[in-house]
């Protein structure tokens, strides 16, 4: 098993390249969805607060 | 095509493709990353290293390809006008320079025990460098205006103008002597690598892929909601008779 994680002496290459596109792939979701998610919220309260108006 | 350019109704096609593109990327990686990691075999020349270029292609290609829908965006916006090719070009760019700031990164990371050195300034690298900073004066330029609309076109033009950089990047293994070696898939002959290291190559290709249209479909669902609101706040401020304010 710890052969494996050595990975014939290029741990320190392969490891943080794979941690470091699971991290920025992982990041790119958390705020797209966080964003869509504000959005959504902002939108909900500015149309209550003009109640005439109604979602084409 | 006409039918879903409509932000309503793109609105309800992305809400119906979303759970497939986000499943199925899942799996790909999923898998992908069981043949890159495990069952896989060590490269006779790079060894374990290898490994790297299960991700770092990948990367490399969604740059070019993020890159290139950006610039169809952006020729779409300039020629037609269309509000969602604007929103769509938007969405894109952030992930497509995330895309090559992990191609950069990666790249180093095999360069390092590869070549001796994380960084060369070849054909090659240097233009993935200057792709990065055309996503980024992209994205400077698309929110350096008050008015959202002025940004997208100003942003379409500089990505319309950076399409020359995807040639040369294409290329510049083969236009120059540089240190990157030429491409072993996209040949005329047949490809020079062996399935066991295709199989892995090709379903995180197609990962990434399906990873990358399922952030787009996210990010300009948010776009819309962000144009949805800007509109409402603008005929607010009309109705409450609030000095509107004009954007230059």
């Amino acid at each position: 098993m710890s052969s494996y994680f050595a990975m014939g002496g290029y741990a320190a290459y392969v490891w943080p390249a794979y941690i470091v596109v699971a991290a920025v792939l992982a990041g790119l979701w958390i705020a797209s969805v966080r964003t869509l998610k504000a959005r959504e919220a902002d939108l909900e309260r500015a149309e209550a607060a003009s109640p005439r108006r109604s979602r084409p | 095509m006409q039918r879903f350019a409509n932000p309503g109704q793109f609105q309800r096609l992305a809400r119906a493709v979303f759970p497939w593109t986000a499943t199925l990327s899942m799996l790909c990686f999923a898998s992908g990353l069981w043949f890159a990691l495990i069952a896989s075999p060590p490269d006779y020349q790079m060894g374990e290293s290898v490994r790297i270029m299960y991700v770092h292609v990948p990367s490399a290609w969604m740059a070019l390809f993020s890159y290139v829908n950006v610039a169809i965006a952006g020729a779409v916006l300039l020629v037609w006008k269309h509000p969602l090719a604007e929103l769509a070009g938007r969405a894109m760019a952030p992930v497509g320079a995330c895309f090559t700031a992990l191609c950069l990164i990666t790249g180093s990371l095999w360069g390092q025990p590869m070549w001796g050195t994380w960084w060369v300034w070849d054909a090659r690298l240097t233009s993935v460098l200057i792709l990065f900073f055309l996503y980024l004066g992209y994205m400077a330029l698309a929110n350096a205006f008050d008015d959202p609309t002025r940004g997208g076109r100003a942003a379409a033009i500089l990505a319309l103008v950076g399409v020359v950089n995807v040639p040369i990047i294409k290329f510049s293994v083969d236009w120059w002597n540089t240190l990157h070696q030429p491409a072993s898939l996209t040949r005329l002959d047949a490809p020079a690598i062996h399935s066991s290291m295709l199989i892995p190559l090709l379903l995180l290709a197609v990962g990434f892929t399906l990873y990358f249209i399922t952030l787009t479909l996210i990010r300009m669902r948010s776009e819309i909601l962000a144009r949805r609101l800007r509109a409402l706040q603008f005929a607010q401020s009309a109705v409450d008779g609030e000095p509107r304010q004009v954007s230059a």
